[in-house]
């Protein structure tokens, strides 16, 4: 409930910054199709259909998102206002609009907001994708498009979280591509999606089966159909666990493109 | 003007009578509930929060009083045993987490601060906490965020805290968990040392002791099969220089709780009779314990005096979990002998004989000298040395002339010294059955050693065939690492 308040309230204020001209990064085409997401949409639906879509190949870095911010004042450190940004807002540049020896160009974005992210994606023709979206491409590996089953791909996953915290980022486009053509879906930050906070689990995660419970904003009930998919509860945890105007130094994004679903 | 003059009242009161100020409260506020020792009173207190194996001091306050816990949760990358590195999850940035100390009424504004660098969302359960969730919804926090939660401990005892973001199990499995002590209104009877102690479950993909840097192991904890069972987060944690304390004649105190995930822990102190054990960490006690059964997210606080000198171990004694996963630690007591009480040999050289403490710069220095190729014999013999101590001196004796009968001798050993590869093959895969050693005959099992490297075999092997009067060549990694990849490895080889 928090984080819808918060939404309402900003709404207005992030439209007013307005939109403009970001670069945007080589994008991968995926086609429509059926998947079972871990949260079902709703009590007797346990698939939804993708539309097909357009995403960024790798996350937004530094250079793109400095880009950005030079087009558009509003969006500098230091102009954002908190209500959209809070205090750690890329605080790791050496200045609004320096990168400095903290945030190589090639490294991915980190210390966005929502609002930030989103009138970035606005600005470059697009739009953050959905949850749904961003599990659907994310579910593949190399060669599948649902590696979601194979202990093997969960287990490189969980091996992200296994690394320290705190050590540099890699260049974005290290990691192996998937069979979309994707690239660091897993293994380097988290990343914000659009309707972050109506897929809001409990902040007890332990109450899941209790409906009163749920803090969620968008409607149908909250269930989880894959239990032992741990890697992307831990998404949802994280996700949940944030703020329209939060920002952290493992969170950034990437563009999603084509009609909102 | 008035609320100064009214804290001084109180404070006179409060020298004065205890006790009527309790009523006064109660009457003021009706307060009614059980354990509702009124509002908080005098200036806020900032608890005084310690690392294990150390309690904060004894509240000594005779008024309830606003208590501000700022606990910070930081993900860490640390040992979990001799050159094992975990990334533990911490209330902290220890495993388990600070000890808090409050007094039983007073209301504790909890701060929980999430470090900028963590990767997860965390937050608190409190099992001393009445209320929905015991902080955990309140206390949901992001990296690089802060909550704040205010409640009244309204029950005394010994109470686990936790982390409880979802996959809770992997937030616990991590480390997550530590201990909150909420004294009743009069305090605890004073004691000589108070300790802190916490078990818990760990899951590795590596086996034990498997050297490098370990992840987490999902399907293991799934499956509760940990790979450590530990005291305090590390295997050595209380052992050498940081084993517990005492000395004859005094009265010790453990707060030991347990975080889990999985396993329940059989608490037991080897040579020890607890006096009083507040069995589930509540408000009665038993006494004359042996062994106290402590649930996972359960606490005990157990009472001894000690009377004889020596090191007593901690263990859990399910006993596989003890010698094969890590459960120890060690309590020693030093005084001068009592032998109408007890009188003759102590054993645990025997428990110990893994981790006596070891010179490491020696095996270190051989590393740096492998990686170099700049490797002498002498740097394999002294690297060799400590881990033959640490590993191998308990059967085969720190003179290399095993156990007539039992365990065969290395010393001028013509078994040994005849075949490289066969010596070789038996440190990794073990030996088991009829063995002739110096025309003696020996029958038994050597577990296979195969959690060490290959340059810590060659080292070992270096060693002990130059030493006690052996003579011969070093031993060089690669003869190691051929017949490794030439034989199977067991399943679960590590001894």
């Amino acid at each position: 409930m928090r984080a819808c308040r918060s939404l309402l309230a900003a709404a207005a204020l992030a439209a007013a910054l307005g939109g403009g001209v970001a670069t945007g990064g080589e994008r991968a085409s995926l086609p429509a199709g059926d998947f079972t997401p871990v949260v079902a949409p709703g009590n007797d639906l346990k698939s939804v259909r993708v539309e097909a879509f357009a995403v960024d190949r790798t996350p937004v870095t530094n250079a793109e998102f400095l880009a950005f911010v030079r087009a558009q004042p509003a969006w500098r450190r230091g102009a954002a206002p908190a209500l959209l940004a809070d205090s750690q807002y890329l605080a790791h540049w050496q200045g609004p609009l320096a990168l400095g020896p903290g945030a190589g160009p090639e490294q991915p974005l980190t210390r966005v907001s929502w609002f930030a992210a989103r009138a970035y994606c606005a600005a470059a023709g697009g739009r953050l994708p959905t949850w749904y979206e961003w599990e659907y491409v994310a579910a593949a590996d190399e060669l599948r498009r649902d590696a979601r089953q194979d202990p093997a791909f969960r287990e490189r996953i969980l091996a992200w979280y296994a690394l320290p915290s705190g050590r540099p980022l890699p260049p974005v486009g290290k990691t192996p591509a998937n069979v979309y053509g994707v690239r660091d879906l897993h293994g380097v930050i988290w990343e914000w999606v659009e309707d972050f906070s109506g897929l809001m689990v409990s902040g007890d995660s332990r109450t899941q089966g209790d409906p009163d419970k749920l803090q969620f904003c968008g409607a149908g009930a909250l269930s989880a159909e894959i239990r032992d998919d741990y890697p992307i509860l831990m998404r949802m945890a994280l996700l949940s666990s944030l703020e329209a105007n939060f920002t952290t130094a493992n969170l950034g994004f990437r563009c999603a493109y084509g009609a909102s679903p | 003007m008035m609320p100064i003059v009214r804290t001084l009242l109180l404070s006179v009161v409060v020298a004065l009578a205890p006790l009527s100020l309790v009523a006064i409260a109660a009457a003021g506020e009706a307060a009614v509930l059980h354990g509702d020792l009124g509002p908080p009173m005098g200036e806020p207190i900032h608890a005084q929060l310690t690392s294990p194996p150390n309690v904060p001091p004894p509240v000594h306050r005779s008024y309830p009083a606003k208590v501000i816990v700022d606990l910070e949760v930081r993900e860490v990358e640390k040992e979990i045993s001799e050159g094992v590195r975990y990334t533990f999850w911490t209330f902290g940035g220890t495993v388990p987490g600070s000890f808090i100390r409050i007094r039983q009424g007073d209301t504790v504004e909890f701060h929980l601060k999430n470090h900028p660098d963590s990767k997860m969302p965390h937050n608190i359960d409190l099992h001393g906490v009445t209320g929905p969730g015991g902080g955990a919804a309140s206390s949901f926090t992001a990296p690089g965020h802060e909550s704040q939660f205010s409640f009244k401990a309204l029950n005394q005892g010994v109470y686990v805290y936790h982390c409880a973001t979802a996959p809770v199990g992997m937030h616990v499995a991590n480390g997550m968990y530590g201990l909150i002590l909420v004294e009743p209104p009069e305090g605890l009877p004073p004691v000589d040392h108070e300790y802190y102690v916490m078990q818990g479950d760990f899951y590795t993909v590596g086996k034990y002791r498997e050297k490098g840097t370990q992840p987490f192991d999902m399907q293991r904890a799934i499956d509760e099969r940990p790979t450590y069972v530990l005291f305090n987060g590390s295997e050595g944690s209380l052992i050498g220089d940081k084993a517990l304390k005492a000395k004859v004649g005094e009265t010790v105190r453990l707060y030991v709780g347990n975080g889990g995930p999985n396993l329940v822990s059989s608490f037991h102190v080897i040579g020890a009779i607890f006096d009083k054990v507040w069995f589930e960490g509540g408000t009665h006690f038993q006494e004359n314990v042996q062994t106290t059964l402590i649930p996972a997210g359960g606490a005990a606080i157990m009472e001894f005096h000690s009377v004889v000198p020596g090191s007593y171990v901690l263990v859990d004694h399910a006993l596989f979990r003890a010698f094969n996963k890590g459960a120890l630690g060690i309590l020693k007591v030093d005084g001068p002998e009592n032998k109408a009480i007890y009188s003759g040999k102590e054993v645990d050289s025997v428990y110990l004989g893994d981790k006596a403490a070891s010179n490491q710069r020696s095996v270190a220095a051989a590393a740096s000298a492998a990686a170099k190729g700049q490797l002498t014999r002498e740097e394999q013999q002294r690297a060799g040395e400590t881990l033959f101590a640490g590993t191998c001196s308990v059967c085969h004796q720190p003179n290399g002339e095993g156990l007539e009968g039992v365990f065969p001798p290395l010393a001028k050993s013509d078994f040994l010294m005849a075949d490289l590869k066969r010596a070789i093959t038996i440190v990794l895969n073990g030996l088991t059955g009829p063995v002739t050693v110096n025309g003696k005959s020996f029958n038994s099992v050597m577990p296979p050693m195969s959690q060490l490297n290959d340059d810590e075999v060659a080292n070992i092997l270096t060693y002990v065939k130059n030493a006690w009067g052996n003579q011969d060549a070093q031993v060089s990694a690669a003869e190691v690492a051929e017949i490794r990849k030439t034989t199977k490895r067991p399943a679960g080889a590590a001894h």
